[in-house]
């Protein structure tokens, strides 16, 4: 009783943490399965739909603010996609990762203006900020939850992909989006529903993320992505459950090193993974094969 | 008859080369029309701007007597034609029933009669229902491509080298299958670098060279045309 009491914390924000991770890995690795762009902005959309929270919190109640974020941030996610990277589609790959960089200072610097630069205090959650005991341990509801939560969206969208036909047009389109287009498949609207979906979810996960959080810096996003990004690459980025389980596995593995007591090396212990991956198995856990393309 | 397709003066390039130069051609309602050459004459380019791959530098496009030449390509497509790509590129990691399905993507109504119809045709298909199409043969796969062009009930197919990579058996089979689906009433549109079947298949060609179309005439006359003989049947004048 006494090792889980000491231990079970670790595990259990380990668990929670990767959950989050994995709402925000999904946005990388289902863009870059599309469109074949690392969204360098993606983490900082997650500070956004952070941001928009606070302040929308501090005139509206709960249950008109927390949607009111998650339908703010899915708009900003889209317009992002319209605005900033649809122009360049046709251009060199590396044009539009040039203006994803562009869009994540932009967004940052904009959250810099409106916040003046401090860090502004996430408002409690009703419920899900509430501090529970399980096992002796105290932690806030939250930690709990994430994990289920997380697993629940990620089945509701594996499904959605393997079901319906705007799942069928999205697998399609990952593929070969001229033949997709011969289907009769809009593109634009695969491209546009597949960050809606990425950035819905990364509006949960921040929901999810500050809550256990102290506060929502213009920089904030740039760790969660990164570490999200890292997972997407670790599970193979192009796949969902590898994202999914790559995030896990992070989340854990941080939080268990912070545990024995070397918290300093965390964030090192993530990115020597990344390196690692990069040089033992490039495609990552379920990464796709690069038969394709005959 | 009328025409359902007529190409005036069309004129395409690619990355500052002309591939197409002021072709016309036109394609009746019931034929089957091929377009043939030597690789790079600027069939494939024709193809591809027709549905709106590639954006024609100028020309017009009438189909059923409305132009194409400026709409995107899921509307070309909606309109009624479908290309079967050149290398098949059917949609490896889907399945062979997900192929047919994603070529019907326009339609809203039942595709069960279409899957039928497709399937015998090709009863090979019917078998590998679940496989993925990536790890059918070459034949299969072309076999599909085609089903998936059907599913979208085309007034007009277009294809794009569909015998190639083929064995001559297959090949054979590619053809036939083809008449049938004109005899249903699908008008075709080819694009052969394979004459000797094409010309055979055709009721009318037209031979293209360096971006221009050179000759036309019935499959039987370009077939016994003496040029044509020598450029594309690999027989010598005597």
């Amino acid at each position: 009783m006494d090792w889980i009491s000491r231990n079970l914390p670790y595990l259990m924000a380990g668990i929670s943490v990767g959950g989050q991770y994995a709402l925000i890995a999904i946005g990388y690795t289902m863009v870059y399965g599309i469109l074949r762009l690392i969204n360098f902005a993606h983490g900082d959309i997650f500070m956004v739909a952070g941001l928009i929270l606070v302040y929308s919190a501090t005139v509206l109640p709960m249950y008109i603010a927390i949607p009111l974020m998650i339908i703010a941030t899915v708009f900003i996610g889209f317009m992002v996609e319209r605005v900033a990277y649809k122009p360049l589609r046709s251009a060199p790959r590396m044009s539009i990762m040039i203006s994803a960089i562009g869009v994540s200072y932009l967004l940052q610097n904009l959250a810099l203006y409106v916040t003046g630069g401090l860090s502004q205090q996430y408002p409690a959650i009703p419920w899900i900020s509430d501090t529970i005991t399980i096992f002796g341990t105290t932690t806030k509801r939250v930690t709990v939850i994430t994990p289920f939560l997380t697993i629940i969206l990620v089945v509701i969208l594996v499904l959605l992909i393997k079901y319906t036909k705007i799942g069928m047009a999205m697998r399609a389109a990952s593929r070969d989006f001229e033949t997709s287009q011969l289907m009769g498949i809009k593109i634009n609207s695969v491209v546009s529903m597949t960050f809606i979906i990425g950035t819905f979810l990364a509006a949960i996960g921040s929901l999810l993320f500050f809550t256990n959080y102290t506060g929502v810096t213009p920089t904030v996003g740039a760790m969660p992505g990164l570490k999200a990004f890292v997972a997407a690459v670790f599970g193979g980025i192009g796949s969902i459950p590898g994202a999914v389980i790559g995030a896990f596995i992070i989340g854990i593995c941080e939080n268990i090193i912070k545990g024995l007591g070397w918290t300093t090396f965390s964030d090192a212990f993530t990115f020597a993974l990344l390196i690692i991956i990069l040089i033992a198995k490039p495609t990552g856990l379920f990464g796709e094969k690069a038969t394709d393309k005959v | 008859m009328s025409n359902i397709l007529e190409i005036n003066e069309l004129n395409v390039s690619y990355g500052g080369i002309k591939a197409v130069k002021d072709i016309s051609f036109y394609v009746e309602a019931g034929e089957i029309v091929t377009l043939i050459g030597a690789n790079g004459a600027g069939k494939s380019s024709t193809l591809r701007s027709i549905v709106g791959l590639v954006k024609p530098e100028s020309g017009k496009i009438v189909f059923n007597e409305k132009e194409i030449s400026s709409i995107p390509t899921d509307q070309i497509v909606a309109q009624g034609i479908t290309l079967v790509p050149e290398g098949r590129r059917v949609f490896a990691d889907l399945t062979v029933l997900e192929n047919l399905k994603i070529g019907a993507y326009m339609r809203k109504d039942s595709l069960d009669e279409d899957i039928k119809w497709v399937y015998d045709l090709f009863p090979r298909l019917k078998e590998r229902s679940w496989q993925l199409a990536g790890t059918l043969s070459g034949g299969e796969q072309q076999m599909l491509a085609i089903g998936r062009a059907l599913m979208s009930r085309p007034k007009l197919i277009m294809m794009d080298e569909p015998s190639l990579g083929l064995a001559p058996i297959i090949v054979q089979g590619v053809f036939e299958i083809i008449k049938e689906i004109n005899k249903q009433g699908v008008t075709i549109l080819l694009v052969e670098q394979n004459a000797n079947m094409a010309l055979k298949a055709a009721h009318r060609a037209y031979v293209m060279e360096t971006g221009r179309i050179t000759l036309s005439g019935t499959g039987k006359e370009l077939a016994e045309n003496e040029e044509v003989k020598a450029a594309y049947l690999g027989k010598a004048k005597d």
